[in-house]
């Protein structure tokens, strides 16, 4: 008994202290911890915000914005001549900015959030007849949101693949009576997607780096809390449902082949899904972008927490379950071919199952041991 | 047996300690509703939402639309005449109703905090709290007494008890005691709290709390019915009641705790207390010290009402215990797990997928269920077998309306309980559209796959 109370009492007592300096300022923390006793979660959110940030946020942001410079490039080599040979070069660059996309399609906080990124970049299905009208009409606002399903990565898969069914009927359109126009929106589409880029880019460049490092705090606005939320997010209904479960129609009931990413360019909705997939894995194991190197990651955080708990390896287990999911998708055909060609699409229904087989994974184990709470609810707990 | 009847339960006692209890919590539920309004959170919670989960037996008790405020005001404005001791009987009955009916409206927001509030309402109905230092006695000196009966405190001071001793057994488990789940996960979290924040990181630390925290629970009613140990109690009631509310999202109920332990304490300290108030509002408190002490006469009135609190404190000490009639692991199950002040002893998470089939065509496809649930329903839903059923039978009506024919609905659902990986939760062979809800064990939850020993 006598010890209990002398425990209460030492609570009591640190509280005291605590009330006391309640708002003292908190020590900057430095970068290099002390070396720490056993059974101790040494882990510090900051340096894994930093690792986020300055290796793989920033530089893909980097990697991607250079894509769009090369696209523009490929651009204007086909207005000056719209070969095929050309039509191929500007083929290849965009498909390439297409890859370099899925990389930073996930980082939708912050700047990115503020300029609804994603939704300004690639929504899919892309309104072909209202392009076709847009171009005609010759007059467009491209920043207008009800311009958004007209634009951006899906809006140039109409334009380079779908224009017509044969490449030589593509070019001759580009040679055609509308060329001018047609030239006309291709520039205003590749403009809207790098100003909104570059504007991303130097925001994260010159302040929002700083506030996204040193809102390392746990509370629900913590950008831990805030970006795990989007990752979460971005697995579950960009990646899992909007490149494979609604095509797949596993939301409606019966499948909507044309809602694949890329439909005019089928055979690469696959090679988009699997960047994305790669890109979710390497930013949990915080792997550099376009490096072999990893800093503090989820992954890392997730040792740090176990080493305590002592309980199952959960990083290896999602890292597993992610595997998974890609070897089974890697044996597809064009997503588009197994919906359109088998009824129903049963492999490519079993390589979802296993894709969303890490969603309770990251949902539920993750962000359960990390006690970051799924969406932010305010309301009172017991 | 008679002498411990006269001596806790007749005898003459002074009122002060009960009235002052009635103002404090009087005004706390006032604080507690200004600030629920303030949030936002009538409207998110009871307005926004589509859907709303209900308790079994009370699917009739559903928000009012934008009505709903009306009973947040008309709560608000008997919590204050509560404090007021002004036509207090009414008062408290309306409280304890519109209360109750705003915690049955949505079963998403269950906290056990809330249910204690309910109770102590309904126990308060039958309490004369408005004998002293109230309006009504003001108004009415003949129904202004200065001493009541004993087991008009001492119930309040039983109900206390047994919320504590209740919360401090539910700890005694294999979980909480041997691997400090889930403080270990909660805890290395708060890692910005001032000051405490690497220490909450720390192994022993996290056991300290946990058996700290046991500790605290079972013994706090009998230290603060001590004398001598009531002082030192009432600290350490402060302490950790602040300290729950510095680490956790725990809203009013901290400072309702502290402010209802007072109750343990003499009346000399309650009228210093009330010889302030009455200095601030200058009137003077020794108008109500009449020396009259308040008697139940033997009315058939009176058995009732001790009938009534009888079965109330019976019910109290049975109705935790309830899970006992239940098979498998009641942190899993949670059949039981409610109204038995079970307070933070789970770190639970959930996901269900639903998936909906035409009985008929034989097509299906998966819910979305952000469709027609708030985040926070969704959460809450994920791990607990009857939201999942209601919602269940909720898609079933909504799909069919739809003109989907002979619905089934099965659900894909993992739960992660107290730091375990997470593993199945429901059959997922199970067409819910056909369980019914009932108080018998749900067959369809699967077994939990580890063992928790302890109470």
């Amino acid at each position: 008994m006598k010890k209990l109370l002398g425990t209460l009492l030492f609570l009591g007592l640190l509280w005291a202290c605590s009330s006391d300096n309640g708002e003292a300022p908190v020590p900057p923390t430095t970068g290099n911890p002390e070396p720490t006793p056993p059974q101790e979660v040494s882990f510090e959110r900051n340096t894994m915000l930093v690792n986020w940030a300055d290796n793989i946020i920033i530089p893909g942001y980097e990697a991607f914005d250079a894509t769009l410079l090369d696209l523009m490039t490929s651009f204007e080599n086909f207005k000056t001549d719209a070969s095929s040979s050309n039509l191929e070069a500007f083929r290849s660059s965009w498909l390439t900015s297409y890859k370099s996309w899925q990389w930073i399609s996930m980082f939708e906080i912050g700047p990115a959030e503020v300029l609804d990124f994603r939704l300004n970049m690639n929504i899919y299905p892309t309104d072909a007849t209202k392009i076709d009208e847009l171009i005609i009409s010759g007059l467009y606002d491209l920043s207008l949101p009800s311009n958004r399903a007209a634009k951006g990565f899906p809006a140039l898969d109409y334009l380079l693949n779908g224009l017509a069914t044969t490449d030589e009927a593509i070019v001759s359109k580009f040679n055609g009576e509308n060329k001018e126009e047609l030239l006309a929106y291709i520039d205003a589409v590749l403009a809207d997607m790098k100003t909104r880029t570059a504007s991303i880019l130097s925001d994260w460049k010159s302040e929002y780096r700083n506030t996204f490092v040193s809102n390392d705090g746990a509370s629900a606005t913590a950008s831990v809390d805030r970006f795990v939320n989007d990752y979460v997010f971005y697995y579950e209904k960009f990646l899992r449902a909007g490149k494979m479960g609604i095509p797949l129609g596993v939301f409606s009931g019966s499948t909507l082949p044309q809602n694949v990413e890329a439909f005019y360019e089928p055979e690469i909705s696959n090679v988009l899904f699997l960047e994305g997939l790669q890109a979710v894995q390497d930013f949990f194991n915080g792997k550099h972008y376009g490096s072999d190197t990893s800093g503090e990651s989820l992954a890392s955080y997730l040792d740090a927490l176990n080493t305590l708990k002592d309980g199952e390896d959960l990083t290896k287990v999602i890292n597993d379950q992610l595997n998974k999911a890609r070897e089974m998708v890697e044996t597809l055909d064009a997503f588009r071919v197994e919906i359109e060609n088998n009824d129903p699409p049963t492999d490519m229904l079993l390589a979802y199952d296993e894709v969303q087989r890490a969603v309770p994974l990251f949902k539920v184990d993750m962000v359960s041991a990390m006690s970051i709470s799924i969406d932010f609810v305010d309301a009172d707990g017991d | 047996m008679r002498s411990f009847q006269e001596k806790y339960v007749f005898a003459p006692k002074e009122a002060a300690p009960l009235a002052v209890f009635r103002i404090l919590f009087g005004l706390m539920m006032f604080l507690s509703i200004v600030r629920f309004w303030s949030y936002g959170w009538i409207d998110k919670l009871y307005i926004q939402p589509n859907f709303f989960f209900s308790y079994y037996g009370f699917e009739w008790i559903k928000p009012l639309g934008g009505y709903t405020y009306m009973l947040f005001v008309i709560c608000g404005f008997s919590s204050i005449a509560i404090a007021l001791g002004y036509k207090y009987r009414a008062a408290a009955i309306t409280f304890f109703l519109s209360f109750t009916y705003i915690e049955l409206m949505d079963k998403t927001t269950y906290l056990n905090h809330y249910y204690f509030i309910s109770l102590l309402a309904f126990l308060m109905i039958f309490l004369p709290a408005n004998a002293y230092f109230s309006l009504d006695a003001a108004k009415n000196p003949k129904k202004a007494f200065q001493y009541i009966p004993a087991w008009c405190t001492n119930s309040i001071k039983l109900l206390l008890g047994i919320v504590y001793l209740y919360a401090g057994l539910a700890k005694l488990n294999s979980d909480w005691l041997l691997e400090a789940m889930p403080l270990k996960i909660w805890l290395p979290s708060k890692f910005d709290t001032p000051l405490l924040g690497n220490l909450l990181s720390q192994e022993w630390m996290q056991y300290a709390f946990s058996w700290a925290g046991a500790g605290y629970d079972l013994a706090i009613p009998f230290l603060l019915l001590y004398r001598r140990t009531r002082v030192f109690a009432f600290i350490m009631v402060v302490v950790f009641h602040v300290l729950t509310r510095v680490l956790f999202p725990i809203g009013m109920f901290p400072y309702i705790m502290i402010v209802s332990t007072l109750i343990f304490f003499d009346a000399r300290i309650h009228q210093k207390l009330l010889q302030y108030i009455a200095k601030v509002f200058r009137f003077t408190k020794e108008r109500f010290d009449n020396g009259s002490g308040l008697m139940f006469k033997s009315s058939p009135i009176t058995k009732a009402t001790y009938g009534v609190l009888m079965l109330f404190f019976i019910a109290q000490l049975c109705v935790p215990f309830r899970y006992l009639l239940y098979p498998g692991e009641l942190f899993w199950t949670e059949e039981g797990y409610r109204f038995s002040w079970r307070v933070m002893l789970t770190e639970k998470s959930g996901y269900a997928q639903f998936k909906i089939v035409d009985g008929k065509s034989g097509r299906w496809f998966y819910v979305d269920n952000t469709d027609f649930l708030t985040p926070f329903q969704e959460k809450q839903m994920a791990f607990q077998s009857d939201f999942i059923l209601e919602y269940a039978h909720f898609l079933k009506h909504n799909f069919e309306k739809d003109g989907h024919q002979e619905v089934e609905v099965y659900v894909d659902s993992q739960v992660a309980l107290n730091g375990r990986l997470s593993t199945a939760f429901i059959d997922p062979d199970v067409n819910l559209a056909e369980q019914k809800e009932s108080f018998e064990h749900k067959t369809w939850i699967i077994p939990f796959k580890d063992e928790i020993k302890g109470l």
